[in-house]
């Protein structure tokens, strides 16, 4: 197996071999779930098989999570440089852009010519959602790099779960603002999901044609330029999905409207758990401080890691949104989630039990200690907290 | 002319070259930036932050 020498600071001379380095193959792969759901369903007759991915995604995924436990290990600093310079790690998410078109495609193909009952006809439009949903992971991945190709693509991917605009929202908004009470993408203590992705959705949006209309402005030119990066996805996505109409009839209205919900929620759901309550400071300036470590809540878990690209190793990608996937590192202390993502997603899909396990992680943190001023909390959700927890300056009250 | 790096990933803005994409025309002083100027490339470090840097 392909490995990088490289001397530690103390002079020893070390080899190290990337033991993940063929395991990323399975975050190319994840992807085409919807197509093995619609083969067996061919061999078999059995609509019932069409519902395989929501099986891996909500149940196998949590079980393997649980089952195969987290891991822990860095590469080494001193190899970083050749590991980010292996071109193999960035060609994975290269192929796998081709593969979110073909999952789609077929889906709609699927749903268009084999005469399904109408719960199998919903419930391939979801799963068919769910695996473009993870587009908007592949473009996270791509559209974070310097190189022009590599933020091509992200634009290109991105139209498959109709979000283009993900790329400058997600890369100039929420980094910058995330954890804050400012950023839309930034879930806070006690709001649900379902309140999160009311002000997500339209924030995210919004906030993302303000930067474009700004940068545009700069140009001379009109929010409505060709140059603008957001239409240009979207004209890919109007041009994907309207094809799909010509070519497989009205029945892709109803399809492609659940598919672009479901895939939206995917991005949803990984905002919504990735900052939940986490709060930065600000200084005698106003400004706040910088985004630490301990602003993003992560996850070792290595099935979920694996199929997405490392993207639950989220505090060294806040701490450093340039470096690649496989590169990122785990840090000791860090606010970690009880799952991987997936049954992490299924955790905040139940409000009550995400509050209950979530809420008492949240104010344990070490840099939180029940201080209810360090947690980005919910307004209107303050006075029940407060209630429940004690008013967090004074943790003792607590109970 | 002088140039500014970003001290997270590496960014450099160049005043002669200015920054097209950004719509910073070439010859823009880094000092005429706005205020709120966040690197381009990481959007993780702002004006403050940046440091001088060799061509």
């Amino acid at each position: 197996m392909q490995g990088y020498t490289g001397v530690l600071p103390s002079g020893e001379a070390i080899h190290y071999v990337d033991r993940k380095r063929y395991l990323w193959l399975l975050s190319v792969l994840y992807p085409l779930q919807p197509l093995v759901g619609i083969f067996l369903h061919a061999r078999t007759g059995n609509e019932a098989w069409l519902l395989l991915p929501l099986a891996i995604g909500y149940v196998a995924a949590p079980l393997l999570d649980w089952l195969l436990g987290e891991d822990r290990n860095n590469p080494p600093e001193a190899v970083v440089l050749q590991l980010d310079a292996d071109r193999y790690y960035r060609y994975l998410t290269y192929a796998v852009v081709p593969l979110h078109f073909l999952s789609l495609i077929a889906a709609a193909w699927w749903a268009g010519t084999a005469e399904l009952s109408w719960w199998a006809f919903a419930a391939l439009a979801a799963v068919a959602g769910i695996a473009s949903g993870l587009g908007i992971n592949t473009g996270h991945e791509l559209g974070h790099k310097k190189p022009r190709l590599e933020r091509t693509l992200a634009k290109i991917v991105l139209a498959v779960p109709a979000y283009g605009h993900f790329w400058i929202e997600h890369n100039r908004g929420h980094h910058r603002d995330v954890a804050t009470p400012d950023d839309p993408a930034s879930a806070r203590m006690g709001e649900s999901i379902y309140r999160f992705a009311r002000r997500e959705i339209p924030g995210a949006f919004r906030r993302a044609w303000a930067i474009e209309k700004d940068r545009l402005e700069r140009r001379g030119r009109s929010a409505w330029h060709p140059d603008n990066e957001i239409l240009q996805s979207m004209s890919i996505s109007v041009a994907l999905q309207l094809g799909l109409v010509a070519w497989q009839g009205w029945s892709m209205i109803p399809f492609l409207a659940i598919h672009n919900v479901f895939a939206w929620w995917q991005l949803t759901s990984a905002n919504y758990i990735e900052h939940y309550g986490l709060l930065r400071q600000k200084d005698a300036n106003g400004r706040y401080e910088r985004c630490e470590p301990h602003h993003s809540w992560n996850s070792n878990h290595v099935f979920s890691n694996l199929v997405l690209f490392h993207l639950e190793r989220h505090s060294d990608h806040h701490a450093h949104p340039l470096r690649r996937y496989q590169s990122l590192r785990h840090f000791e202390d860090l606010p970690t989630l009880p799952n991987g993502y997936f049954g992490s997603y299924l955790l905040a899909y139940l409000p009550w039990l995400w509050y209950r396990v979530m809420d008492p992680k949240l104010l344990a943190l070490p840099h939180v200690q029940g201080n209810l001023d360090r947690i980005n909390v919910e307004p209107s959700a303050r006075e029940h907290i407060e209630r429940r927890y004690g008013n967090g300056s004074r943790p003792e009250t607590a109970g | 002319m002088t140039a500014f790096r970003c001290p997270e990933c590496g960014y450099v803005y160049d005043e002669s070259a200015g920054d097209e994409h950004e719509g910073y025309s070439p010859g823009t002083p880094f000092e005429q930036l706005p205020d709120d100027f966040s690197c381009p490339d990481c959007a993780v470090r702002f004006k403050e932050d940046f440091r001088p840097a060799d061509r």
